[in-house]
């Protein structure tokens, strides 16, 4: 193997070997050291400082370094740090400030060499000199760094960082006379140690306490610090102005960072709360970590590469009292777990995905998308081979585009603003919503309002005396009914809405194979699912038998000739439709000029003979009229709710769920509802309706989906004068006084799009403000392309 | 009549505009001369049998309006509204009609008022802070007339108190306020709960849950438990409490609320803490804070009284005075000694491990006895101990019966690197807000004590703020406990103790007896310290509970 050989080379002769491996600790563990011979490990804890053996196949407990009857303060260790050059000298920081020397070589069982009391506060951090075998620094929470040499019974120099607590030091490994330390208000400091009276510079490098940091073993000037901020910054402190050369954001606190060796680009943290994992990151790709350790159940509070000239080993200690030995073979790779696959819709229908180039590249016909003249923004990524996950991570993106001009989603923008869908009665809320739908042409789901109302809306309740019997009847016939007949509506409703879906696919056929995969519905895909699904010659035979009387029981029919209905429960023009056959096929051509869609249209001809005198709505109608109890019905409607999802119309599902509430809600699995508002929502937010949108999650009664209006949404306003943000909590700018009217002409209202969420927030919602940026994927696009972009571009950026 | 055009809008006043806040003002005067007129109208025909409820209720109604007119007259930010005020008030005398007075001497009982702040002579900075607090509550509390002692940790109280009440979070804003009222009502602070009670009725509150913790929701009711362990024995709080919360079928709570819910607890146990600690009077407006009838006795004041500390009628004497001064002159050159002796020898006397672990101990226990002489027991008022059950459940009942409190290592679970991230996480921003916040309580200072100048105060401040974590258990490994001795005296170890574990006991004698000398404005500043130490030992307690949850 090459690592092997490598190390082999590294070491000299000795090969390292071992394998990933655990042992319990009594104590959780606080920091773990290294001795220089890779073969032991010292571990220090509040009630532990051990020295362990690292085997072949275990750890081996080889020192209890915690003698003595009385446990002693000075005893709990916050820190701990092997020598580097000698093999039998140990130091550790007291959580009470003492800074304890332990010589190894010592005969006696208590191998404390000197103490050091001159700290006022818990000792943070200790570290050797890499080279100088007698010069111990500390860094302690009073805000001091004392350098001690351990010849000589009192520090030789300390260094006033003049701000707060120091939460680390370390020695360069390259300059002799220059340390860094890190400290709780974000600062960081450069030190040259023959110079205790001011810093050589300072700069502020994390938002909040930097736990750590760690000098690059091989670039001369390279420092990590990782903070609070759950940020990993890495400085090139070589310039003249320390610059940030790169930024992982991880989820949690960082308390540790560890180069790893052999390995420019790569280093190990591990997080103070929350987080367990330890992660190997490449600084490059600070998204997704290269590798991840998750053997321990509490936090990992040290991390120690065994030997500093093998990356394949590395050591951890944890809060769950374990100490554990981790390879890199044996390390998962989120990458691997990485969908490198992503689909988006733009604003205007149209579709991007990007797909493992050889997932695409293996279909026939379909090339990678490589930028047109519409949209320049589009690169493929130039690869650098040098860089990591290169053959496991590239993908292609593929864009499909919806013909120019077509503005399809017109309706559901339509519909979306026009429906009702609380706050009247039931009954009103029907009508008015078909109402709605036949003005914009969907006849198909202005029916289905149209029987809701007429299922919902009956007068008083059923006696149960007559309930079974009814339920007896109508059980083997109601349901069928119903759903045969929603299923042959649908051909022309569908019709109108799916046009453009096969417009879309031809035109762009020439340059982009759109095969049914993808999620727009072709008309073909329609007409597979209404031939499967209807069985309807069968289901409408079934009923034949009681048809007459039921027909009889309407007291409504009594004026059939209606034409236009006032009353929308009136079952006439649908009837006109299905029994009348020329209207129907006439009406699809105009809508639809498929000859698949004809197809369709031969299948209503074909039914409709079956029984010339039979109304489907007068069946049903009727079936109300017998007092049945609207719970009957909801087995019927939940199929239709799903049928509309299925069909892409997730609008409709959501808004009869909601006005139906309860009379249905129970018979709909929560994920199912939480899956169709989510995406109910989701479209909503992209045609930019936050007040639907926001109304929709208000209705909703699925927790997962109120609590997106929860979230945070910023909103950050500058003043249009001096461009300053107007941080009070008023509209007025504080350099000019003047109150500006709420929304007045003048402001630049600018939204932040929340990206410093950690992953596993659910992602932001719509509040109630007229206008919020929902979440930050959707952001980029209202940023790039909305009305405020300029405005808010500059503060996105900033913020 | 018509409710709804009688209806008061006064969030009009709360714009920053001076033209909006006078059409608004406007619109108020117009309401009150119609009501009065109404009213008198009313009182001339008297022979009107029908309408004798509602001439009360009108009259009532009218009076509320009155009060709160009143309340704007003397604590608006804006000059141009408390002087329209006053003349609205002047003019509807002129009908005839009875105004209201403010009762008390402003807004704390135990600092004289014109020790504090008078609105209107405010500098910028305070301005701009009273007109904020102003614009989001629409209203300048006491608390806030007091706390501008010290502008800078008012700002940021503020700030944070704004963003738990009313800006994003998981819990609705109802249940925000009705939190704040269970967690005032754990000590009585009738001020805390009068107060949430009308913002919680303003946000669309049930009034029936107000009628105890048992008409509130179960969810709610759950969260009972917590807040009285959290109040009085926030050691005892387990991983167990957490679960119960979390895993109750429908009613339970999210991650995320719990947090919420944690922080609103603590907030206001350690805001009622202030309340009595400062002796804050009840507002104008609120019943108790006004009159025009004899003072109200009935409504969530009772507390007060039976404390001694409605001290209304309280003589002018300032105690300090009775005293003679080179007394308590003395006693603040005896601190000051003692700090410097402190300082210079703490690297020679060297106490052995056993002894400073010891002196954790004795510390810790003998903070359980402090206590006032007057141990009496204190039967709530009946009207805020409906918010909550289990009245007898409190911090004293483990000192009597000796129990032991377990020790919490800072240096194992601390504010600063568990908790705020914990915090962050869950309830984004608010880590950030609270972590400002105890950084601005522990490190202010002004660089004085009582007429001294240039005086490091830092060993004091941190004294007390460790001796306020002792009490709860909590130990820093690098603190020697042997300096609180030394620097607290047994009166103001009785007050801490006082204000921290059980607040509604505290007295005017006990505010005035600790540190004589000292300004009044340092007594807030020790509030202050208190109020975040104790805010930040129960977080730590419930927060390390939710971690252990978590892993």
């Amino acid at each position: 193997m090459e690592k092997m050989s490598r190390v082999t080379t590294a070491l000299g002769g000795s090969v390292l070997t071992g394998r990933t491996m655990h042992c319990h600790l009594d104590a959780p563990a606080n920091a773990i050291s290294v001795c220089r011979d890779a073969a032991q490990v010292v571990v220090a804890g509040r009630s532990i400082f051990k020295i362990y053996a690292i085997e072949e196949e275990q750890f081996v407990e080889k020192l209890n370094l915690r003698v003595g009857r009385k446990p002693s303060l000075n005893l709990s260790c916050a820190d701990v740090v092997w020598h580097q050059m000698d093999e039998n000298l140990l130091a550790t920081a007291a959580t009470n400030g003492v800074v304890v020397t332990w010589n190894l070589g010592r005969p006696a069982r208590n191998k404390q060499d000197q103490l050091f009391t001159e700290h006022k506060r818990t000792v943070n951090k200790v570290c050797f000199h890499p080279t100088e075998a007698h010069v111990l620094l500390s860094g302690s929470q009073d805000g001091f760094m004392k350098c001690f040499d351990l010849r000589r019974k009192d520090s030789v120099s300390t260094f006033s960082g003049q701000s707060e607590s120091v939460r680390d030091v370390q020695f360069s490994i390259r300059d002799y006379f220059t340390f860094a330390s890190t400290f709780e208000n974000g600062n960081v400091q450069l030190w040259d140690i023959r110079r205790p009276d001011r810093c050589e510079r300072m700069f502020t490098a994390h938002n909040g306490p930097v736990f750590c940091c760690d000098w690059h073993p091989e670039d001369r000037g390279w420092l990590a610090t990782g903070g609070r901020d759950k940020m990993v910054k890495v400085w090139d402190m070589t310039t003249h102005r320390a610059k940030e050369m790169h930024c992982v954001q991880t989820i949690a606190s960082v308390a540790r960072v560890k180069w790893r060796p052999e390995c420019r680009h790569h280093l190990a943290t591990c997080s103070m709360m929350v987080d367990h994992n330890i992660y190997v990151w490449d600084v490059r790709r600070p998204f997704v970590p290269a590798a991840m350790f998750e053997e321990h159940r509490d936090v990992t509070t040290g991390i120690a590469w065994r030997h500093p000239h093998d990356p394949s080993f590395l050591l951890s200690g944890s809060k769950d009292s374990s100490l554990c030995q981790h390879l890199f073979r044996d390390a998962s790779q989120p990458v691997e777990r990485a969908n490198p696959e992503g689909l988006c819709y733009g604003l205007f229908g149209d579709l991007a995905f990007a797909a493992k180039e050889s997932l695409v590249a293996a279909e026939s016909g379909r090339k990678p998308y490589t930028g047109d003249r519409r949209h320049p923004i589009f690169f493929k990524r130039k690869l650098d081979p040098a860089e990591p996950f290169a053959g496991l991570a590239s993908s292609a993106l593929s864009v499909f585009e919806t013909e120019p001009g077509g503005g399809g989603m017109r309706w559901f923008v339509d519909t979306a603003e026009r429906y009702a869908l609380a706050g009247r009665p039931l009954a009103e809320l029907c009508d008015h919503n078909a109402k709605v739908a036949r003005e914009l042409g969907r006849n198909q789901v202005a029916q289905t309002w149209t029987m809701l109302r007429i299922i919902y809306c009956s007068p008083g309740l059923v006696p149960t005396a007559n309930l079974n019997h009814s339920v007896g009847k109508g059980g083997s016939c109601g349901l069928p009914l119903m759903n045969s007949f929603n299923l042959k509506d649908m051909a022309p409703g569908l019709g109108s809405e799916t046009r453009l879906d096969r417009s879309k696919g031809d035109a762009r056929s020439d340059t982009v194979l759109l095969d049914s995969s993808a999620t727009l519905i072709t008309n073909e895909d329609n007409e597979e699912t209404e031939g499967s699904d209807v069985p309807a010659d069968y289901l409408l035979g079934d009923v034949e038998g009681e048809e007459d009387e039921l027909y009889l029981l309407d007291p409504e029919h009594a004026h059939p000739e209606e034409p236009e209905c006032v009353l929308p429960q009136e079952a006439f023009p649908l009837r006109h439709e299905i029994v009348d056959t020329p209207p129907g096929p006439e009406h699809l051509q105009d809508k639809a000029d498929s000859p698949h869609v004809s197809g369709s249209e031969a299948d209503v001809a074909s039914l409709a003979p079956v029984d010339s005198s039979f109304s489907l709505l007068s069946v049903s109608h009727a079936l109300y009229d017998s007092r049945l109890p609207p719970d009957f019905f909801s087995v019927l409607v939940r199929d239709m709710l799903h049928f509309y999802a299925e069909q892409g119309d997730v609008q409709m599902a959501v808004s009869v769920l909601i006005i139906l509430g309860e009379r249905v809600r129970k018979d709909i699995d929560e994920q199912t509802q939480e899956h169709w508002y989510t995406s109910y929502i989701d479209l909503l937010q992209r045609f930019r309706l936050w007040n639907v949108s926001n109304e929709v999650v208000k209705l909703s009664t699925s927790r997962a989906v109120s609590c997106l209006n929860q979230a945070s949404t910023t909103l950050h306003v500058n003043c249009s004068h001096c461009k300053r943000p107007m941080s009070s909590r008023g509209w007025v700018c504080d350099r000019w006084g003047s109150g500006v009217g709420r929304w007045g002409r003048g402001l630049q209202a600018a939204q932040e799009p929340l990206l410093r969420r950690p992953p596993s927030c659910p992602p932001p919602g719509a509040t109630a403000a007229p206008a919020c940026v929902p979440s930050a994927t959707t952001w980029s696009r209202v940023c790039s392309c909305g009305a405020r972009a300029a405005a808010t571009a500059a503060t996105c950026s900033t913020s | 009549m018509a409710e709804g055009e009688n209806e008061v809008r006064w969030d009009g006043l709360c714009s920053r505009d001076s033209t909006t806040r006078e059409t608004a003002l406007e619109n108020i005067r117009q309401t009150i001369l119609r009501k009065s007129e109404c009213l008198r109208s009313v009182k001339e025909t008297p022979h009107h049998p029908s309408d004798g409820l509602s001439n009360t209720e009108s009259s009532d109604g009218l009076n509320k309006l009155l009060a709160h007119l009143l309340m704007l007259s003397k604590r608006c930010p804006f000059k141009d509204v408390r002087e329209k005020s006053e003349f609205i008030l002047k003019s509807i005398q002129e009908l005839g009609i009875r105004i209201p007075r403010p009762l008390g001497q402003g807004p704390s009982r135990f600092i004289p008022e014109k020790e504090i702040l008078q609105v209107g002579s405010e500098d910028a900075q305070m301005h701009a802070l009273f007109a904020d607090s102003f614009a989001a509550l629409g209203r300048l509390d006491n608390i806030t007339l007091v706390m501008v002692f010290h502008p800078q940790y008012l700002e940021s109280f503020l700030k944070t108190q704004h963003y738990l009440l009313q800006m994003d979070g998981p819990l609705p804003l109802h249940y925000r306020h009705y939190i704040g009222i269970m967690a005032a009502a754990r000590h009585q602070c009738s001020y805390l709960v009068n107060l949430h009670v009308n913002d919680f009725l303003h946000v669309g509150g049930d009034p029936k849950w107000l009628n105890g913790l048992e008409n509130a929701p179960q969810k709610l009711q759950n969260l009972g438990e917590l807040n009285k362990v959290l109040a009085h024995r926030p050691w005892l709080i387990t991983k167990e409490h957490i679960e119960g919360l979390l895993k109750a079928e429908e009613h339970s709570w999210s991650l995320a609320e719990l947090v919420h819910a944690v922080v609103l607890l603590t907030h206001y146990h350690s805001l009622a803490s202030f309340t009595f600690g400062c002796g804050i009077s009840p507002e104008i407006h609120c019943d108790g804070g006004h009159t025009f009838r004899p003072p109200s006795v009935s409504n969530y004041c009772i507390c007060d009284i039976t404390n001694g500390n409605h001290s209304v009628d309280e003589m002018p004497v300032n105690s300090a005075e009775n005293v003679s001064v080179s007394d308590s002159f003395f006693e603040v050159e005896a601190l000051m000694e003692k700090m410097r002796q402190l300082q210079e020898c703490r690297d020679e006397e060297e106490a052995s491990q056993e002894e400073m672990a010891s002196r954790f101990e004795i510390e810790k226990r003998e903070s359980m006895f402090v206590f006032s002489s007057d141990d009496d027991e204190v039967t709530p008022a009946r009207d805020v101990s409906r918010h909550f059950e289990d009245t007898s459940y409190g911090y004293k009942d483990f000192s009597r019966h000796g129990m032991h409190v377990p020790t919490f290592r800072v240096q194992d679970y601390c504010w600063e690197d568990h908790g705020y991230s914990l915090v962050n996480r869950l309830y984004p921003d608010v880590g950030q807000l609270i972590d400002e916040k105890f950084h601005i309580a522990y490190n202010l200072t002004y660089n004085t004590m009582a007429m001294h100048k240039d005086v490091d105060t830092s060993m004091l401040r941190r004294a007390i703020w460790n001796y306020i974590h002792c009490m709860f258990g909590i130990r820093y490994d690098d603190y020697d406990y042997g300096e609180i001795n030394q620097l607290l005296d047994r009166s103001f170890k009785v007050y801490i103790k006082t204000v921290v574990c059980t607040p509604e006991k505290v007295t005017k004698r006990m505010y005035e007896s600790f540190w004589r000398q000292f300004k009044h404005s340092e007594k807030v500043h020790v509030n202050l310290l208190l109020i975040e130490a104790r805010m930040q030992a129960e977080l730590l307690y419930a927060l390390r509970a939710i971690t252990r949850y978590m892993t």
